[in-house]
């Protein structure tokens, strides 16, 4: 499971557009939260966290490409990022669950990456801290969820469960960034087995990948609610050619 | 409880030691006496101003999902997310007064409590997002900085910080409207079309002329407000007719014109049977803010639900073993303070 392609001086274009795109996916779907949250405060907090990640995804597309052709004018088949992240949002269990499982791995990745001296460390350094907050506010509701009342334990086990399908492709091998995924993924497993002990809930079980050999986001492959969220997202855009905004 | 009206000595006394307070422009802070028509009118200003925030996250929300460039995307999520802060702030200044955030949104989903007319306009294009900012933030600022020395202290001291925030919003659509102007002609044609809708309600936004605006005598002497609706109202429009003008865009009002004499702009009348109307709940939108913010609350019931029962689970285990559940509410003060100081660092 270990990418061997060594980082070079020049930036690696398949990484950068990989944790780029999950970065800009997940933002927008936070985004769609805005007006809709169960508490004022989480209407602050679930668009802090999808500013930082909009943040992290303009500075990784920009290392590629142009930020905005790469995030509006490109087509479906052709985003990197992992089907977990594009997943629509449910209740808020779902977000919280779609949260956690992504920023105990995000937070994993960065740490790694900050600590080398590889193209992605002086963004890592600064997204570390950025992803900390958010390994904390999904682990405190998390905890909020699971042990809460009848309803919320059985909104947040039901979103472990549903989400659990997307986790195995968040450590796969990815040309250009040079980490142990199965190493991170152990760590994963440890930190969200202890969250999940916190909340007095287990860890959901059966595969964590889809059983389609052709692969999932990372090879473009994504679900259907993904088109329509692309098609929302680029349409003002595209239907003006080669305007500026 | 103090009497309503002074009826005892001690009462007379302390109401004239109030008006004296007001008078000379010294804060009225929560502990100090006030008489119950100062609370109420604050109360009610100070709701009507917090459900305008939230509900105002609603037109500009509309559009976050479908900003046309990722620096644009996150300009308008900042400042989505400042409205949910500033209503933070709102709800909080006015539980000094012994109101409760519960209370007063309950006031918000039943319709006992309004919020801001303004916002039972739709956002059609983008360049409404523009316009917004540059008309609706630019007529809340005039509005909201005389309220930065407002009697109340809690209040005056959110608006400061409210206003900071509000000037950035407003150069930003300013700067949206500007981009458009000079842009390809369907730019500049959504720009215009989006001031044409947006302004005459911006100006209502002032509330009615002074012989018709039912509080503003009462709030005026005890200087919670500072001017008068049609004094706002001029220096709002002599801002905004350059401004247009920079902006490569018009008014939509012929008779707008520079008067020497008076050292203001002229500008037509405005159709207060609109005003009356949208207030009276027939605006374009009313039904939709109203239902998609009843529709958050009752939605989010069980989440709120569950971080209360949690909560309360945490104080009976502390009750029970104090040391552990110290340790865990450590935890959770750090979390938040982490929270809250990335929050500032942001800002």
């Amino acid at each position: 499971m270990t990418a061997t392609v060594p980082t070079t001086a020049t930036v690696p274009a398949t990484a950068a557009l990989a944790l780029g795109d999950d970065a800009l996916v997940l933002s927008h779907r936070l985004g769609e939260w805005a007006g809709h949250a169960p508490v004022l405060e989480e209407e602050v907090a679930l668009a802090n966290i999808a500013l930082d990640l909009l943040g992290q995804a303009r500075v990784l597309l920009s290392l590629v490409g142009d930020e905005d052709e790469l995030a509006f004018l490109r087509e479906e088949r052709a985003f990197r990022n992992l089907q977990l992240v594009e997943q629509p949002n449910g209740d808020f269990a779902h977000t919280i669950a779609r949260q956690l499982y992504f920023s105990l791995h995000q937070h994993l990745l960065w740490t790694e990456l900050a600590a080398g001296d590889g193209p992605f460390a002086p963004l890592a350094a600064k997204a570390v801290k950025e992803t900390a907050y958010h390994v904390d506010h999904a682990a405190q509701w998390t905890v909020r969820l699971g042990d809460g009342t009848e309803e919320s334990t059985r909104r947040m086990r039901a979103a472990l469960d549903a989400l659990w399908k997307y986790t195995g492709e968040m450590f796969q091998p990815v040309d250009g960034l040079d980490v142990d995924g199965s190493a991170l993924e152990q760590r994963w497993l440890a930190e969200l087995a202890e969250v999940l002990d916190r909340a007095r809930l287990s860890l959901p079980e059966g595969p964590r990948t889809g059983a389609w050999s052709a692969g999932a986001g990372r090879q473009g492959l994504h679900t259907e609610p993904f088109g329509r969220m692309l098609a929302e997202m680029q349409h003002l855009h595209r239907s003006h050619p080669g305007a500026s905004w | 409880m103090v009497a309503v009206t002074p009826e005892t000595g001690q009462d007379r006394a302390l109401a004239a030691a109030f008006e004296a307070a007001v008078a000379a422009d010294e804060r009225v802070e929560p502990r100090d006496w006030m008489p119950e028509e100062y609370r109420a009118s604050l109360v009610r200003q100070m709701a009507q101003h917090a459900h305008s925030e939230i509900i105002g996250m609603q037109p500009e929300a509309n559009w976050i999902t479908r900003a046309p460039s990722l620096r644009r995307k996150a300009i308008l999520m900042a400042k989505v997310q400042d409205e949910a802060g500033h209503g933070l702030y709102l709800y909080s200044a006015a539980e000094t007064l012994g109101t409760s955030r519960d209370e007063l949104l309950d006031k918000l989903h039943s319709g006992r409590q309004k919020y801001s007319s303004i916002f039972n306009y739709p956002t059609l294009t983008w360049a409404d997002v523009g316009a917004i900012g540059w008309l609706v933030d630019g007529a809340a600022i005039t509005n909201q900085v005389p309220l930065c020395r407002c009697s109340y202290g809690p209040y005056a001291r959110a608006m400061v910080r409210i206003c900071k925030e509000e000037s950035f919003h407003q150069r930003q659509g300013y700067e949206l409207l500007l981009a458009l102007s000079k842009g390809t002609e369907a730019q500049h044609a959504m720009a215009q079309d989006a001031v044409d809708r947006w302004w005459w309600p911006s100006l209502m936004m002032f509330g009615p002329p002074d012989d018709e605006s039912a509080h503003s005598a009462q709030s005026m002497a005890w200087r919670i407000k500072r001017h008068s609706n049609d004094e706002l109202r001029q220096r709002f429009v002599d801002i905004a007719v350059p401004q247009s003008e920079a902006l490569g865009l018009t008014l939509p009002d012929p008779d707008i014109r520079w008067n020497e004499e008076r050292g203001h702009y002229d500008f037509g009348a405005i159709d207060w049977t609109e005003f009356w109307e949208v207030l009276k709940g027939n605006g374009p939108c009313n039904e939709q803010r109203i239902t998609q913010r009843r529709r958050a609350h009752e939605e989010g019931a069980w989440v709120r639900e569950a971080a209360a029962a949690h909560a309360e689970k945490q104080a009976r285990a502390h009750a029970e073993a104090p040391a552990q559940a110290d340790a865990d509410a450590a935890a959770d003060a750090d979390a938040d303070a982490h929270a809250q100081q990335h929050e500032e660092a942001r800002v």
